[in-house]
């Protein structure tokens, strides 16, 4: 059921930009249009690249903010919600809690 | 006259003219409108509805760039408690974001009600500690109110079920508003924990299936979260098209809930300091699929109409013009998809 959705009418997750514009609905209560061009401002892609799985690749490996295709090297996880946070200049709770339980400067 | 392939409401194949096909889209519309005292489809949304509907193709899709960010609700019970995979909720969230590219998910108790999560909040804040260092893509916690946990034999206070048919009507309406006070400490208590352990945001799921107390005390739960927590997300997703008035009298900053359609459960729900709202439109197995698709966009575009929130309608088993079965036609999901998108302007699902 959910994935037929997701096939059907869903942006993609992080093989495209679904997390992004998922991230800036949330943070910014954002509807859809301006989530998306909100998100699409903040990295450099037109509205419809999005959406796009061959562009959103090259724009999420150059970025280095995690991807359906994991390699050595590439942030994932919370390393890549760091960069996102910083990217679309949001807060993301996990990243705040992560750098206050490590030490590091928030 | 070639017959065109859809679906009754209960999943069962059904074959309809075009003229019949338009008829079951234009019954459903005018059904919601008429319920819901909401305005009706236009003549063009109608037609595009058509469209989708008569497509010959299995499997319909948005074009592209039309494409809205999904939540979920149950998120980690499809995988190892509905599927029986042998897979922990960590494995079923990085298999939803890498294989299923889901664009946000939800992690959850087996119980799925915050009452019995209470109890081992330890144990839930650890796994979502876990997914969060994890999980690129947000995920959120989700549960139900469930006011009904709180009766005898599950609970302390007297079943209101019970105490209606016998007549003690004073007793059912102030075992209802105990429940909810109790509904209220325990969703804070589970959601804040939540928040400390880095929850990308807390869902409210199927608000009011015990009526108009429990959609009271999730409302309440909102407020006084999102007073001690303003960062802090909230999606509550309804549990019907109509709060069920097992009270009666219960209100919400004067609004009576008991009666109110999805368009008014979103007024109190902005109120509350929700962030996405989450309409239920029930599907009726008795009816075709069209119509329940065309039902279902009616009430959804009078929400994200007027909505200052995104709008994300549920569109699982029963709701959403899905047919009522637990393993609904990929033809029918498909089209209810869509048509929520295209002709209902959601943001989500």
């Amino acid at each position: 059921m959910a994935f037929l959705h997701e096939l059907a009418t869903g942006m993609g997750g992080v093989r495209t930009a679904g997390d992004l514009v998922a991230r800036a609905m949330a943070s910014k209560g954002l509807r859809i249009g301006e989530a998306k061009k909100y998100v699409a401002e903040k990295i450099g892609v037109s509205v419809f690249d999005l959406s796009d799985s061959q562009v959103m690749r090259e724009v999420r490996e150059d970025l280095n903010i995690g991807h359906v295709l994991v390699r050595p090297g590439g942030a994932l996880g919370i390393e890549a919600k760091i960069r996102i946070a910083e990217l679309l200049g949001i807060e993301i709770n996990s990243v705040k809690r992560f750098k206050e339980k490590a030490g590091l400067e928030y | 006259m070639d017959k065109i392939f859809s679906r009754m409401g209960d999943g069962s194949a059904l074959w309809l003219t075009p003229e019949e096909l338009r008829h079951e889209l234009r019954s459903g519309m005018e059904d919601a409108a008429d319920m819901g005292k909401i305005p009706p489809l236009s003549e063009d949304e109608l037609e595009h509805l058509y469209d989708i509907c008569a497509d010959p193709r299995k499997v319909v899709t948005v074009k592209p760039g039309n494409e809205v960010v999904h939540s979920f609700d149950a998120g980690t019970l499809k995988f190892p408690l509905r599927g029986g995979l042998p897979i922990d909720r960590l494995g079923t969230v990085l298999a939803h974001e890498r294989a299923m590219c889901s664009d946000t998910f939800e992690m959850g108790h087996v119980d799925y009600s915050f009452k019995p999560v209470k109890a081992i909040i330890s144990e839930e804040r650890q796994a979502m500690e876990q997914v969060q260092l994890n999980a690129t893509m947000p995920v959120y916690y989700g549960a139900m109110p469930n006011l009904g946990l709180y009766t005898k034999p599950d609970g302390p206070i007297d079943n209101w079920s019970e105490l209606l048919p016998k007549g003690m009507l004073n007793e059912a309406l102030a075992a209802q508003e105990e429940a909810m006070e109790m509904a209220i400490r325990d969703i804070c208590y589970v959601a804040e924990a939540m928040h400390e352990s880095g929850a990308d945001g807390i869902n409210f799921d199927t608000v009011g299936a015990s009526g108009d107390a429990d959609v009271l005390a999730s409302l309440k739960a909102a407020e006084q979260l999102k007073k001690a927590f303003p960062e802090m997300h909230i999606e509550m997703g309804m549990a019907g098209e109509f709060v069920l008035g097992m009270h009666g009298r219960l209100e919400y900053d004067g609004v009576r809930l008991a009666g109110l359609y999805s368009h008014q459960q979103l007024k109190v729900a902005e109120k509350a300091g929700v962030d996405i709202f989450g309409p239920v439109i029930n599907s009726k197995s008795s009816k075709s699929t069209p119509w329940n698709i065309a039902r279902s966009c009616t009430f959804v575009k009078a929400c994200t109409e007027i909505a200052s929130i995104p709008i994300h309608p549920n569109a699982g088993m029963g709701v959403g013009g899905v047919p009522v079965t637990s393993t609904a036609p990929v033809d029918a999901i498909s089209r209810a998809s869509v048509a929520l998108i295209e002709i209902g302007k959601a943001d989500g699902l």
